[in-house]
Formats: C-alpha cells, structure tokens, sequence
C-alpha cells in the first residue's frame, strides 16, 4: 500500500460503508480496512433487520409520523438519562434524512408487513434484511471508486498527539503492512466478540456468554484509541444482552436464536427456583433485560417453562423446545432437580389469580403471595407436555467507546479534537447510549454519526 | 419425517428462516411459509415450486455457507422442485424419465425425426421427399392434412392428459384451499403474477445469478422464450382455425396471421433459450441443482429446435429443402409434445398452480 488516501476507513459494518460513501461523494479518496474475509464482511451489519428514524408523517414503509420529540423520550427513557443530549438530539434530527439519504446509496426499504413485530411505525425494515442492506452499500461503494480490501485486520495505529499517522496490518498487501492516509474513521464495531476483555468487568461468567453477531469484533481499534490518548466514554459493564437458546452457536447465531417466550411462562435458574417477574414489561424492553437477568444466575444458565397451550403464540424458534409429559420428566431432561421443580410450578399455578389475559396489553393476569411475583399474564402451567427452552446471556454488543463530538470527531483526554481522527457505529454508541437499548438505534448511531465522519474527514483531509 | 433426503432439508432450512423472517419481503416463499409451523412433505413441494430460483435469498442471507448454519434456500428448493415433477408425474411408470431426461429427450427427439424423414420416404417415393412444392397445400403432399392432425392431436392430446394428472396430484398434495376452483380473484392475481414473473426480480432489484450484482436478464429470456412458446401456438391454432373454418391450407404467406404470429414467437424462441442457456451457463453453480443440469438444458434445446427449424422451413420452404426441413420440424415438434410432462416444461405449470395457491391463501388471509 504505497498510495496514500485522503481517508482510511477501519470495519466494513454501516458505519463504515456510510462513512466510506460519504467521503467519496465529498470528493475524496477511501480506502476501507475490513478485518473480515469477505463472506464475513459487515460485522453485526449483518445480522440487523430495521433502523429507527425520526419522521413527521406516514410513508410507504412506515406509519407514522414519529417526531423529533418522541423519538427522544423513547431514548431517555431507556437510557434513564444517560445520554449524551446534545449529541442525542443531534443525531435524532439527522436520522430523518437518514431515510431518504440511504435510499440514495441503494438500500431498500421493506413495505409494511404488519408481520411479526409492532415496529412498523418507529423503525424502518430493510429489504432482505441486514446483510442484503450491506450488499447494496458495497455496491454503491465500488462504483464510486472506494478501494475495499478484506482480510486487512489492522493491529496497530501509529497516533501522535493526536494524530493519526498510520495503520499497521496484520497481514502485507502488495509487500506491505503499513496504510498511511490523512484523515481516519474508526468504525471497527465494539468488544463484545473478544471474551477476555469482557471476563475485567464480568469475570469468570463471561466465559458463559454466547456472543451473538460476529467474531470479529474484538475491540482492537478501541483499544488502541483509548490507550493512545482519546477519552472514553460509556460504562463498561453496559451493553445490549438478551436471553438466547443455550444451544446456539458460541458466535454468530444472529437473530434466530433469541427466545420471545418469558411471558407465557416462567424463567427458573438452575436450582428450579423462579428468580425475577417475568411479566415485567411488554417487548422489547423485556427482551433487552433478560440477558443480564440470566448472566447474575449461578453458571449463567436458565430455563423457560411453558405448556403446550402457548406453543404457538411466540415466533416460531429455530431449537425445538425440551418437552416432558411430567414436570418429573422434563426436570430430568434438563437436570434440574424434579421436586424442587415441582414446587415452584406447583406453588406458582396455586398463585396465579383470575384475569383476562391479553399479550398485547400489561393485563390483569397475575400472582399473589409469592415472590418474584408474576405481574402480567400470569397463567398456570398446567397442560402436557411440558416445555423448555435453556438459554444464556446472549451479548449484541457494548457500549464503551471514543468519545465525539457532533463533527464525529474524536475528543482526546484534554478535552480537545482531534487533528485527523473520527469514529462511527459501535466503537461510539455509549455517547448516545449510556444504558439500555430502543430497537433499531444501533443502525440509526452508524449511518448519522458514519455519514456525518465521511464528509467531515473528506473535508479535513483537503485542508 | 419427510420422504426424501431433500425434503427433510428443506424442512430444516423453513425452520431457520421462520425463526429469522428477514426475506419476507423478497418473494411469496416466505410468507407463505410464514402461514405455517409445520411442513408436510406437499407444503415443501408447494413451497418448492413457488420459489423462482432469483437467488435473492442466499445472497442476503447471513447464514449462507460458509456459515454452519448452511442456508441455502435457492439450491435446496430446485433440487426439491426437481424431484417434485418426479412426484407427481403420470404415469408412475415413467416418473424415471426425469431422472435421464437428458437422455430421453434426445433419444425420442432423434427416433422422432428419423421417423417422420423415414415415413414421409416410405409414404411417397424419394422424389416427393426432395421435390419443390409450392402454393396451398404444399405440406400436404408429404404428409395429407388428416394424418399429420391425427399423429399431432394425438401427441397433444396425450401430452395434456398427462399434465392434468399430475397437476391433479401435485394439487392435491399441497393441500387445495377451500374455494380454490371458484375463485376469480386469485387465479387472475396468478395470471398477473406469472404473466409478468413478479417473483424473478429478487424483491425488485433483479435476479442473482454468476454473482452478487443482481440483473433483469434471465427474467428478460424467460419473458422471450415464454411468449415466443405463447405466440407459436398461437399460431399453431390459427392456422388450424384457417384450416378448418376458412379451409385455407398452409403454407401462408408471410403477411398472414400465422406466419406472423409463428415468425415473432419463433424469434422469441430462439433469443430467449440462447440467453438462458447462456445465464445458466454463467450462474454461479453455489444455487444451481446440477443433477438437473441436463434435464434443464434438453428443454431448452428443444424449444430452441423447435423454432430454428421452423423459420428454416419458412425460409426455404419454396425449395427442394422444403420436404427434408418440414420431416425435422414436425419430428421435433413431436418429440417436444411427448416429452413435455416428463421435462422442465411442466416447471411453469406447476408454478402457476403454486401461485394459485398462494393468492387463494392471501386472499383468506384478508378476509
Ligand atoms: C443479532 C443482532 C441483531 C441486531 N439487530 C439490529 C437491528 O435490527 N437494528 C439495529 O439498529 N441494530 C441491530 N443490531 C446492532 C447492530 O448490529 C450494531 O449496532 C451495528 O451493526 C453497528 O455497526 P458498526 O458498523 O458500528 O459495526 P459492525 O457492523 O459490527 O462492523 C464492525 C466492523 O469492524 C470490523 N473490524 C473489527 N475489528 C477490526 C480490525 N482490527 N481491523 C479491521 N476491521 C475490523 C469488523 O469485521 C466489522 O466489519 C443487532 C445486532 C445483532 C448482533
Ligand atoms: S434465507 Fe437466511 S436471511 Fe432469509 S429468511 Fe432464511 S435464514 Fe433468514
Ligand atoms: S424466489 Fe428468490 S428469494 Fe424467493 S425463495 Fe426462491 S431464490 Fe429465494
């Protein structure tokens, strides 16, 4: 790599094809890094269906209008505060052009199914899903004139105060390792795929947690950045994490390993014991809590009980569930310790009061005098067979990041910018995210804040 | 448990993608596998037989291999609507043809041809077979109107018989909604959908074929060689309607309904199969089903021969080639009617009825 360009470009996810595109169109020259082979190319992108964007009136895709306003409560109420507002705002305000500007790059929007998830008025489904959303920008990013090398993992930065001089790859492209270019965007995803970094916050569980998106962010490029003088934002010990079958692969399971069945149920750990009110919250905010729930229960694993009344009121799952004629039997085939099952759904079936259950609603369906409570549509598991789903923590991704501003400019410890150097997607998601997760927010962070890198990096690298 | 290896995959594959639902919006595969838990062996073969093969699926798809969850919808469902056709074909004996169809189709082709240049020689003395014949009635003289009727209607007539059973069958297996036979509606959508191949467009950006730059081609040579097929029977009709109710013989002139009917159709046929055997050729073997490579490529040929040789004989039909080019288009022609319920052929005819089903099935669905 003798050529310098005038933006390089780390990940291959839609930060960085946001940013990549972006700067091409200001003008400039790009080159993007993806430590991924090429089947692999696009991180977490990959597994991602819908992005949430501000919007004043109904369209074709999407019902509406979802303002400005709105969409701001959603994220305090989620963060519960922890979020960056300038920056929040600013990014909400940019994800309404966001609709429009990624139809440009040749994504496609989905038209409103009215299908399996009630999202059809706050977040936008991509045509053929994530990865079919990344083919596109590929597409349009090569026409344009961005270089894209795979299998091009960076392993050093070379930064001084400040300044981004060059990158160091793992393996020679054209006899060499090292990438120069004037200006860098960071969007090389979080930590979440690298094990070892997550066991400093979490210890020995982490070993437990199954990783649900790619292998490949291992938080590498964060790292560097954090060491070399940028300032970090976020907690660590924050990330997205849901329940998911504890038979899905250790990376990569994606989407179809997550379970949408807690509420028709109840969730015991390993000693058969109920540990937490299932009937908290309707989705998607109990679906974000429960992989934390699980990962602070001894071996971080858990079961999800139900009967066979309920099979087919959640989506359809790609592991069959575990089933037994008898509680006795299905305790066995989890090797759970049948009384003590017993008890606890014995005991639970005698709490549960009259109600009129209804999912869609927070009904009146609940327990009395036992603790968790079951507090919404809380009904007896009384019905053979009896079924089980295991699941552990599964991790979508982590919040600690680089620090920006709204030019996505990287901040440094002093509080000052960076001469050269931005960050998009993931690798900065804690400056709007804080805590907590509102569906589709991920994607919204990548293309504002990747769009918003490209142009100011292609601008930076002219001056 | 399913019947066959095949199916049982592609039970595992409908298992995967209702648990992830992301190409939904791609085509009417996945939202007619979303109306269902559990597959028979007749919903797979109906699912089979509405997916097009644009190959939109596998490239957007994040488990595709080499990722172990090993999805591939487009291979899995050509190999299952393969054995499908085999399924259902009628009579049970001759289910095997699909297997060699290759073979078969080139085997009755040659015997066909050889027969029909064979018969015109044996019927008439060698001159006739050789000699110049013009005005109405030229045909005629190598074969009389009333035999070459009878051997074709024949053929034709056959051919149709066995596609009723074993649409019949293929019908019954995927589970006839009620009201199916009545319903307007839905076999109007059908006709829409099939007409124009709403679902060959990969959800609307074109097909994929040799990689992942999706393209209108091989929608545009179906679109050729269907309506070519379309215009030559037209044209096959018409001149029987002349025939018989304005008793005008053929050969027509080139102006004439017919010929002009016979001619485009004819152009259709051979643009059309020249651009598909090319795409297939070029396709990206990763979503081709390459048992079927043969049978495939056999029909394609055939319509190909079916119209080469028919514009040679309106190119040179006031020549001695006349009698020699009229023996190989009627022997193709015939091999192509014998031949149709045991090949490709039956793939459109078996998409229209899954199309069918599918509109029927939405049609409920909003009601
Ligand atoms: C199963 C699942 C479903 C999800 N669904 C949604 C959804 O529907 N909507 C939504 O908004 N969000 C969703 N998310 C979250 C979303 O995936 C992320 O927020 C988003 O992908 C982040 O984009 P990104 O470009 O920052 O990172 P990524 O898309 O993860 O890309 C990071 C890139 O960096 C590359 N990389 C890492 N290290 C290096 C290195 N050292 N050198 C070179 N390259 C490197 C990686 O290979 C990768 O290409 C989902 C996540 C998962 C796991
Ligand atoms: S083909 Fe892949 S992306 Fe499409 S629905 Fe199936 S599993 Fe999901
Ligand atoms: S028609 Fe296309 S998108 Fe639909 S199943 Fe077949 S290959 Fe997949």
């Amino acid at each position: 790599m003798t050529r310098r360009f005038d933006v390089l470009v780390i990940g291959g996810g839609n930060a960085a094809l946001c940013a990549a595109i972006s700067a091409r169109r200001a003008g400039a020259s790009v080159l993007v890094l993806e430590g991924a082979p090429k089947f692999y190319r696009g991180g977490n992108t990959r597994h991602t269906r819908n992005m949430r964007c501000a919007h004043d009136a109904a369209t074709e895709i999407l019902t509406g209008p979802y303002t400005e306003e709105e969409f701001w409560k959603d994220l305090l109420l989620v963060t519960g505060g922890q979020t960056d507002e300038e920056l929040a705002r600013f990014m909400i305000r940019e994800s309404k052009d966001i609709l429009n500007w990624i139809v440009e790059q040749g994504v496609r929007w989905q038209p409103s199914l009215g299908g399996t998830l009630s999202l059809g008025r706050t977040n936008s489904f991509f045509l053929g899903g994530g990865r079919a959303m990344l083919n596109a920008l590929y597409r349009t990013a090569e026409e344009l004139g961005v270089d894209v090398l795979y299998d091009a993992e960076v392993i050093d930065l070379v930064i001084e105060n400040g300044m981004f001089l060059s990158a160091q790859l793992k393996q020679p492209v054209g006899g060499r390792t090292e990438v120069r270019a004037s200006t860098l965007v960071a969007a090389a995803g979080g930590f979440e795929a690298n094990i070892e970094w997550l066991k400093q916050y979490w210890g020995e569980a982490a070993d437990n947690f199954l990783i649900r998106g790619t292998p490949y962010n291992r938080g590498a490029i964060l790292k560097m950045l954090l060491a070399k003088g940028v300032q970090e934002i976020g907690d660590p010990t924050q990330c997205h994490a849901v329940a998911i079958d504890a038979r899905a692969p250790k990376f990569d399971g994606g989407i179809i390993t997550r379970h949408d069945s807690v509420v028709f149920g109840i969730v015991v750990n390993k000693h058969a014991e109920r540990f937490y009110d299932e009937g908290e919250d309707i989705w998607p905010k109990r679906y974000a809590i429960w992989g934390r729930l699980v990962a602070a229960q001894p071996d971080q694993i858990a079961y999800i009980i139900f009967d066979s009344t309920v099979v087919t009121s959640f989506m359809p799952t790609l592991f069959p569930p575990i089933a037994g004629a008898t509680i006795a039997e299905l305790a066995g085939k989890l090797e759970l310790d049948a009384p003590a099952l017993e008890k606890t759904i014995t005991d639970f079936n005698a709490a549960v009061q009259p109600g009129t259950f209804d999912h869609t609603i927070l009904d009146d369906c609940a327990t009395q005098g036992i603790t968790p409570a079951k507090t919404h549509w809380a009904r007896k598991i009384e019905t053979p067979p009896y079924l089980a789903y295991p699941v552990r923590p599964g991790i979508t991704f982590t919040y600690l990041g680089t620090r920006v501003n709204k030019q996505s400019r990287m901040l440094m410890k002093d509080g000052k910018p960076s001469a050269n150097m931005f960050a998009a997607g993931e690798i900065m998601a804690g400056n709007v995210l804080g805590k907590g997760y509102a569906a589709g927010i991920g994607m919204t962070i990548g293309s504002v804040f990747g769009r918003v890198a490209g142009r100011e990096a292609a601008k930076n690298a002219r001056n | 448990m399913h019947g066959t290896r095949i199916l049982q995959e592609a039970d595992r594959l409908m298992t995967v993608c209702n648990s992830c639902r992301y190409c939904e919006g791609l085509c009417a595969v996945f939202p007619a596998m979303e109306m269902r838990r559990a597959f028979s062996d007749g919903d797979l073969n109906y699912l089979a037989n509405l997916c097009h093969a644009c190959g939109a699926c596998y490239t957007d798809c994040q488990f595709s291999p080499p990722h172990e969850f090993n999805v591939n919808v487009p291979k899995t469902l050509a190999v299952a609507r393969a054995e499908s056709y085999a399924a259902y074909a009628w009579p049970r004996a001759f289910a095997g043809a699909f297997a060699r169809n290759g073979l078969v189709i080139s085997l009755i082709a040659a015997l066909s041809v050889a027969a029909f240049i064979f018969g015109f020689a044996a019927i008439n003395d060698r001159g006739v077979l050789y000699g110049i014949h013009t005005g109405p009635g030229a045909f005629y003289k190598l074969m009389p109107h009333n035999a070459m009727a009878l051997l074709f209607g024949a053929a034709l007539l056959y051919a149709i018989l066995a596609l009723v059973m074993g649409v019949r069958a293929f019908w019954r297996a995927i589970g006839e909604p009620v009201g199916m036979k009545t319903d307007a509606k839905s076999l109007l959508q059908a006709v829409r959908d099939a007409g124009e191949l709403r679902y060959l467009d990969g959800g609307g950006v074109g097909c994929f074929n040799e990689d992942d730059h999706p393209t209108d081609r091989r929608k545009l040579y179906h679109h050729f060689t269907f309506y070519g097929f379309v215009l030559c029977f037209a044209a096959t009709c018409v001149g029987t309607l002349y025939h018989y109710l304005l008793a005008r013989e053929a050969p027509y002139a080139w102006w004439d309904l017919p010929v002009v009917l016979g001619t485009l159709g004819g152009i259709g046929l051979v643009v059309g199969p020249i651009g598909l055997l090319s795409e297939k050729w070029k396709r990206d073997r990763v979503l081709v089903d390459e048992q079927q490579m043969g049978m495939d490529t056999a029909f394609i040929l055939m319509l190909f021969l079916t119209s080469v040789t028919g514009l040679a004989l309106l190119l040179w039909r006031e020549s001695a080639a006349m009698g020699p080019l009229l023996a190989l288009h009627l022997g193709v022609v015939f091999a192509l009617f014998i031949t149709m319920p045991y090949g490709k052929f039956v793939h459109g005819i078996y998409r229209f009825v899954a199309l069918v089903r599918y509109a029927r099935e939405r049609q409920m669905m909003a009601e």
